[in-house]
């Protein structure tokens, strides 16, 4: 029996100390992030957006410190600093015109007013008037998560799961990404670290009869909240974003008026191509939010200002690290503040 | 790929060759355009700043100013000075040294580094290198399943490594595995990591003490913006990167960063994605690149596509046939099966010069599906009525129909088609004599396709 037992044992404490150190980064995290979640919202999204404020900051405050007067040269490296983070030509032109208008009409001579009116002009674009995301207004209220490949869509759809669970909805997660190799094993380890039920099929099975059954089981067993996670699909394939439209038929077939929310998972990372992202998904089988993941890094996400802006939808979330809990609803004073590094 | 920058110049140029002589000013007004069409496409800032400068110093001066066609001459050194950007020649993989040779990928979280390990180990195989694949990404739950799965799907041993194993673990222990497996190549796929996330880069400087790979290439996703810059000097400072492989080149983005990333370590992009399928990978010619960007379409590229699809031999049979007016179905559907080996005929047509310009072209969705529609129908007919499609009468067309799936309608039409084709191919050799390239054969396949 001693020998049994030893023979049993032994790998079991090898195994969780392997657990500990392979998960370390996982699972370490949220307790810190616990921990300063009392310190407030603010402080929060700052230290998410860190190292974009750090650069942001040493950027427009060397700006700010070595100068008095508001001169060409000025703009012209704000033009640079806008342009760097991604902001992108067009959007940059506008906020800067719009600050040398007002510089002139208004007669503005000091740097910190003109740095603070830089900073309403970005909430001014990012601000987008839309209802609150409430998920108690359908039963099952069902979220369909979209995007190009490599953005993030499975770990929002955890982080997802888990920011209403806490909020004592009863979610389900749905597999419907049947073609990557191994992602419906990831979105159930997923599931299984936040607690969650998944419904998936096996790999290679038709995403819209997931998504049907999924929706089955969430009426029958009263689950309110349904998260359904899509493979990632460049938005110019065509044929990928007719089995969207098919899943959204289907569900529709099942739930009239589901998915109720499509939220669009962009990567802070990626540059202007976002525009022609954003714009396909919408017009292929409408947007109603976008989520900017990857914030935790160097990239600023400076696009989704001129991107909410023209096509008027609201970004409800931000994903800033790799834990559970690092996600964050989006708010437009937070992020210009927290991109400006003020 | 590299539309939105191939179509802006197209613009530009459009309007430089309508003008009689260049002057400094239109030069500049050009410039400026370039400068916009760079930014749009994600290009760096000061990369952008710098290549702008350098066209204005070589088009503002007598080089373009006496020149005959100075509208020729600016194409010319904005060709140039992209191509050289783009790091001039192209980038092999520098596999020499004894076996095992460690390849170690390395980037951001979902720039593609599993699917791209995969498609590396698919292109060594077919290029006569026995590799093999070691997830080493324990953190991302399920990331080592996904490549034993795509080891599997292309053939390739896949190091079991475990997640509550370390990296270094993993990697130490791989090697042994691949010299019993006879491999020649390791292919290390590791976790993607923030370039800022130090003891992650640190635990990469580690893997690359281990393991002393020949390569160390930087997975980057063709979407990024402004940010490729910092992100690649990062891991080319902890690490020191031998190349970098492009991804979701795909898409429409303009993939900018290909130039910043050159421009600001040095190190040649030697790889490109293309799709999510493993045969979706490309050497990465930097010449080509530029003329697409300038929209000289990138005709190179299907040739060489064309001539590793298209078996030399079955195409001298063929050369032989047009000549005795002998081509029959069974002929067609041969190339049927030769341009599915193509792959995707909408990339392929997006290779083609000029078609930026042509809208229609380029939004004209082939499905590829028609394809194996006909070759069924080909296949529901006996021999005899593949070679002679005259006696197909139409109760042999309901037969044809019926066995194949499709209707008479779909028979007709196919029997139409080829019936044209083969008027045209008759007029091709008389009056072009017949070429035995891949290239003109490809020309008289892709021509012969549309009337479906």
């Amino acid at each position: 029996m001693i020998w049994w037992r030893k023979k049993v044992g032994l790998p079991e404490e090898n195994k969780e100390e392997g657990q500990v150190l392979g998960e370390t980064q996982i699972e370490k995290e949220p307790e810190l992030e616990n921990s300063e979640r009392r310190e407030g919202l603010w402080k929060r999204l700052v230290k998410g957006l860190q190292k974009t404020r750090d650069h942001f900051t040493s950027r427009i405050e060397q700006l700010f410190s070595g100068r008095k007067t508001i001169d060409r040269e000025l703009f012209d490296e704000l033009e640079e600093i806008l342009i760097t983070s991604d902001v992108g030509v067009a959007a940059t032109r506008r906020l800067l015109n719009n600050l040398e208008e007002r510089v002139e009409r208004e007669s503005i001579q000091e740097l910190e007013i003109l740095y603070k009116m830089l900073e309403e002009e970005i909430i001014g674009l990012l601000s987008i008037p839309a209802e609150p995301l409430d998920p108690n207004r359908a039963d099952p209220f069902v979220i369909m998560v979209v995007g190009v490949n490599g953005v993030g869509k499975t770990t929002t759809i955890a982080k997802l799961a888990n920011h209403w669970k806490t909020e004592g909805k009863k979610p389900l997660v749905v597999a419907g990404d049947t073609f990557r190799a191994a992602a419906i094993d990831q979105l159930a380890m997923w599931a299984e670290r936040v607690g969650v039920p998944i419904i998936k099929q096996r790999p290679g099975a038709d995403p819209s009869a997931v998504v049907y059954d999924a929706l089955d089981a969430a009426v029958s067993r009263g689950y309110d909240l349904v998260i359904i996670d899509t493979a990632g699909r460049m938005h110019t394939k065509s044929n990928l974003m007719e089995e969207l439209k098919k899943i959204r038929r289907v569900m529709a077939k099942k739930i009239p008026e589901a998915p109720h929310e499509t939220f669009l998972v962009l990567d802070a990372t990626t540059g202007q191509n976002a525009y022609s992202q954003v714009k396909t998904f919408k017009e292929e089988i409408s947007i109603s939010g976008l989520i900017l993941t990857k914030l935790d890094g160097t990239a600023k996400g400076g696009v989704v200002i001129g991107i909410c802006h023209e096509f008027g939808i609201p970004i409800r979330f931000i994903g800033v690290g790799e834990g559970i809990e690092d996600l964050r609803p989006f708010q437009p004073e937070l992020f210009a503040k927290a991109l400006l590094g003020h | 790929m590299f539309e939105g920058l191939t179509s802006r110049f197209e613009k530009i140029f459009k309007y430089l060759r309508g003008q009689g002589k260049l002057t400094e000013s239109n030069i500049k007004e050009a410039l400026r355009e370039v400068r916009l069409a760079l930014l749009e496409a994600d290009v760096h800032y000061r990369v952008v700043r710098d290549f702008v400068k350098n066209i204005e110093e070589r088009a503002i001066g007598q080089e373009v100013l006496s020149s005959l066609t100075p509208g020729q001459q600016v194409i010319k050194i904005v060709h140039e000075e992209l191509i050289a950007l783009l790091g001039g020649t192209p980038a092999k993989l520098q596999l020499d040294g004894p076996p095992p040779v460690p390849i170690m990928l390395v980037g951001l979280q979902g720039s593609g580094k599993t699917t791209t390990a995969a498609k590396l180990a698919l292109m060594l195989k077919k290029e006569r290198r026995s590799p093999c694949l070691v997830p080493a990404d324990i953190y991302r739950p399920a990331a080592i399943d996904q490549l034993k799965v795509l080891g599997s799907q292309i053939n390739v041993p896949v190091y079991p490594s475990q997640k509550d194993l370390k990296p270094e673990e993993i990697v130490r222990d791989a090697i042994n595995f691949c010299k019993s497996n006879n491999c020649d190549t390791i292919i290390v796929d590791t976790a993607g990591r923030l370039h800022i996330d130090e003891p992650l880069m640190e635990e990469l400087q580690r893997l690359k003490q281990i393991l002393e790979p020949r390569e160390i290439l930087l997975v980057v996703d063709a979407m990024t913006g402004q940010d490729a810059v910092k992100v690649s000097e990062t891991f080319h400072e902890a690490l020191g990167i031998t190349g970098v492989v492009l991804t979701k080149l795909d898409g429409d983005a303009r993939g900018g960063a290909a130039l910043s990333i050159r421009a600001v370590t040095g190190c040649p992009v030697k790889f490109v994605g293309i799709g999510e399928k493993l045969d979706a990978i490309e050497i990465f010619y930097p010449d080509r690149m530029s003329s697409r960007i300038l929209g000289m379409g990138d005709v190179l590229t299907i040739i060489e596509k064309a001539q590793e699809a298209i078996d030399e031999e079955e195409a001298k049979k063929l050369v032989k046939k047009l000549k005795e007016d002998s081509y029959t179905l069974e002929d067609f559907r041969d190339q049927i099966r030769q341009i599915k080996r193509l792959g995707s005929l909408e990339r392929i047509i997006g290779l083609l010069p000029g078609v930026g310009m042509l809208k229609e072209l380029k939004n004209a969705k082939i499905d590829p599906k028609e394809f194996i529609r006909l070759e069924a129908i080909i296949n529901s007919m006996t021999k005899e009525e593949r070679k002679n499609p005259d006696i197909i009468n139409a109760s042999r067309k309901r037969r044809i129909a019926q066995g194949s799936g499709t209707t008479v309608q779909d028979v007709n039409r196919l029997l139409k088609g080829f019936e044209e084709m083969r008027k045209m191919m008759r007029q091709m050799t008389v009056s072009t004599g017949i070429a035995t390239s891949g290239k003109s054969k490809k020309k008289k396949k892709k021509r012969t396709f549309f009337p479906f």
